[in-house]
């Protein structure tokens, strides 16, 4: 390459330790003012929250529901939401997503189309980890609320387990009779005397059917169970814990889906980084032994990982929890007395919960929704207490 | 079939001085082979191994013996390593490794695409360049491959990983904490470790690949001797750049260069009386 015998010759000047110094100060003192500075911000962030919220916080703000008084106001329906919503997201991302990238990373094919294949499906997977989560609130809305439209619509789903329907019938005084119907969206039950009623506590009773003029029996036991033959029905359902239909409806189940949607991308992009920070001398010791690939993944290739898997794993669960959006297009802005009962129950959270306090007029709301984001940070902090521990246990099993 | 002659090695970056080299093993793996025993522990015939177009290991012929330590020496990147790794199919990690040609372990073709790589494994045990125990305790590292296999009682596990460690000659150093991690232990006493972990599953042949480039010297004397201990029982291949070592530690070597058998025999022959010039230049050190 070079045909000169000697070196060229070369004119230098020594650089200025002194300045050399004086340039690594500079820089230390540039790192500690931008750290400084992120600190400051999220300290003063805290704090105004907290000064604001620290007020209403209390037992029966976390337990109650949400209310227009701003006095009986709580928090408690969004709070189970969000631990519902959260709970289910982390069962359903972490499996998937782990497994994905145990595919990805360890399952290398050694077809080349097989290959490409892989390649493919991991380029997409980079890019879902962009797609802004409003997005995914309203493929969440077509793929899980409405299931395509293909299973009927929510209010009258193809199948469903766990509900009864009635129509229920007030008549003079505070008496209510509820006439079983055979589906939510069935035709209205037809009055027959002695046909079959529940009252409102269960029990069962036959019905009695009068005229609209006739005059209600003096009978309390009869008059339990009367109906006057034009009175109007409402249809409400009675749903068991293992209540569940197809499509899913704006449940829990389909809010949690679009957030493990939010957060596998980058379940799948921590674990395949985890996983490969594992020295493959690990995987070939365990192979060389006469492991199967499963052994290996199980045994040797996994636990080495669970530390990087858990850290990516709860933050993206972390940020999905305190995601507004997606969940704003899945479950809307309804009003939500109770926890949720079951997987297809109407839900808020807390992040909507918020939002609908601190969109309203009054400061007395603003402060709630201060106590709310102190309640939503409590909740996110465990989260990452959780993934702390696992990962220390991890740690120190080695 | 003589992969020998395809065009695509002619890729190969030195491939002006390997014209002489390639030619010559042909005349002289017959002649080694006449004094090899008769039932060998591997057995390969024109066998070649490439990864993708560039051929690694030329269409080589040799007869390992059971029961002795074979030493395979020669520069790097002379295909000790490939053929090391081709006979317990380590090389299937690699997608494009392929291989031509016959290699048998005790008469079970192992090459074939319905050899069950796991299988194979479980009788050939491999210990790596750099120790690579599992970040698991001591006993828990020995138990790895039993536990893989086979289901027994903890006592009989216990037992088990006593005699691994003994064999390795590392149980009275660890038997009062078999349960503490096994990257506490120092370099030597990991590879040690590695070592009892392959044979508690009762291989019948170890492949070990550079064992004792990682280590100071003392722990490879521990290690040699380790050697010189296990070869009563098992099949002992080693790679190895250290000429002292395979003088030193091996039955039978083998010497390679840009992927062709250059010379195979006792090893007190090759180290004495060298056929190849080739051979002599390499453990006299006047080149690789």
């Amino acid at each position: 390459m070079n045909d000169e015998p000697h070196p060229p010759r070369i004119r230098y000047a020594p650089r200025s330790l002194a300045r050399r110094r004086r340039i690594d100060r500079l820089f230390v003192g540039v790192c500690v003012a931008t750290s400084a500075a992120s600190i400051a911000v999220l300290v003063a962030l805290l704090a105004a929250i907290v000064a604001q919220g620290y007020a209403q916080l209390n037992w029966r703000f976390i337990r109650s529901a949400p209310s227009p008084s701003i006095e009986e106001a709580g928090v408690w329906p969004a709070l189970m939401g969000t631990i519902w919503v959260g709970a289910i997201c982390a069962a359903l991302a972490l499996p998937t997503g782990v497994g994905t990238a145990i595919l990805l990373e360890e399952y290398r094919p050694r077809r080349r189309w097989l290959r490409r294949l892989l390649g493919f499906i991991q380029l997409n997977i980079g890019n879902l980890a962009g797609v802004p989560s409003v997005v995914y609130g309203i493929l969440g809305l077509t793929a899980f609320v409405n299931l395509f439209g293909l299973f009927g619509s929510p209010a009258s789903p193809s199948w469903e387990i766990g509900a009864r329907h009635f129509d229920q019938y007030l008549t003079e005084g505070d008496r209510v009779v509820l006439v079983p119907v055979a589906a939510r969206d069935a035709p209205d039950a037809a009055l027959v005397p002695g046909a079959v009623a529940f009252t409102p506590q269960g029990r069962r009773v036959d019905l009695n059917v009068i005229g609209p003029r006739d005059r209600l029996p003096r009978d309390e036991d009869l008059l339990e169970r009367t109906v006057r033959s034009d009175s109007d029905g409402g249809r409400i359902s009675r749903e068991a814990w293992y209540h569940f239909r197809v499509p899913l409806g704006r449940g829990v189940l389909a809010g949690a889906l679009t957030l493990a949607l939010v957060t596998l991308p980058i379940v799948i992009i921590a674990s395949q980084e985890a996983l490969r920070a594992v020295p493959s001398s690990l995987r070939e010791g365990a192979l060389g032994l006469g492991a199967t690939r499963w052994q290996v993944v199980w045994n040797v290739t996994l636990p080495a990982a669970v530390p990087g898997i858990m850290t990516g794993s709860i933050l993206a669960i972390s940020r999905a929890v305190g995601e507004a959006a997606p969940i704003l297009i899945i479950a809307g802005i309804v009003y939500i007395s109770t926890a949720p009962r079951h997987l297809v129950d109407d839900f808020s959270v807390l992040p909507l919960q918020i939002y609908n306090w601190a969109q309203r007029p009054q400061p007395g709301f603003h402060a709630l929704a201060a106590s709310g984001i102190v309640v939503l940070l409590v909740i996110l902090l465990s989260f990452n207490a959780v993934a702390i521990f696992i990962r220390a246990r991890a740690q120190n099993s080695r | 079939m003589t992969p020998a002659d395809s065009p695509s090695i002619d890729r190969g970056p030195r491939d002006s001085g390997s014209s002489t080299a390639s030619a010559s093993p042909a005349g002289d793996t017959t002649s080694h082979l006449a004094d090899a025993p008769a039932d060998p522990a591997i057995r390969m015939r024109a066998f070649s191994a490439f990864y993708g177009d560039f051929q690694a290991v030329r269409a080589i012929d040799a007869d390992i013996p059971e029961r002795q330590v074979t030493a395979f020496i020669g520069p790097s990147g002379c295909g000790k390593s490939t053929l090391l790794r081709w006979i317990n199919r380590m090389n299937d990690l690699v997608a494009e490794a392929r291989a031509e040609g016959q290699l048998r372990l005790h008469g079970r073709d192992v090459l074939g695409k319905d050899v069950d790589a796991v299988e194979l494994r479980r009788h050939v045990g491999m210990v790596f360049q750099k120790p690579n125990p599992f970040p698991k305790s001591i006993h828990d590292n020995v138990a790895f491959g039993p536990r893989l296999h086979l289901t027994m009682s903890r006592s009989d596990l216990d037992a088990l990983v006593e005699w691994s460690l003994r064999k390795a000659a590392l149980w009275d150093e660890v038997k009062d904490r078999l349960r503490k991690p096994a990257l506490g232990l120092s370099g030597g006493q990991q590879q040690r470790l590695c070592i009892a972990r392959a044979i508690a599953i009762e291989p019948r042949v170890l492949l070990m690949d550079e064992p004792c480039s990682a280590l100071d010297p003392r722990s490879t004397v521990a290690i040699e001797d380790l050697i010189a201990e296990l070869r009563r029982d098992y099949t002992i291949i080693i790679v190895t750049h250290n000429m002292q070592q395979a003088a030193r530690a091996s039955d039978f070597t083998a010497f390679l260069y840009e992927g062709t058998l250059v010379e195979f025999g006792p090893t007190r022959a090759i180290f004495t009386r060298p056929k190849e010039k080739q051979t002599e230049n390499y453990i006299t050190g006047r080149f690789g």
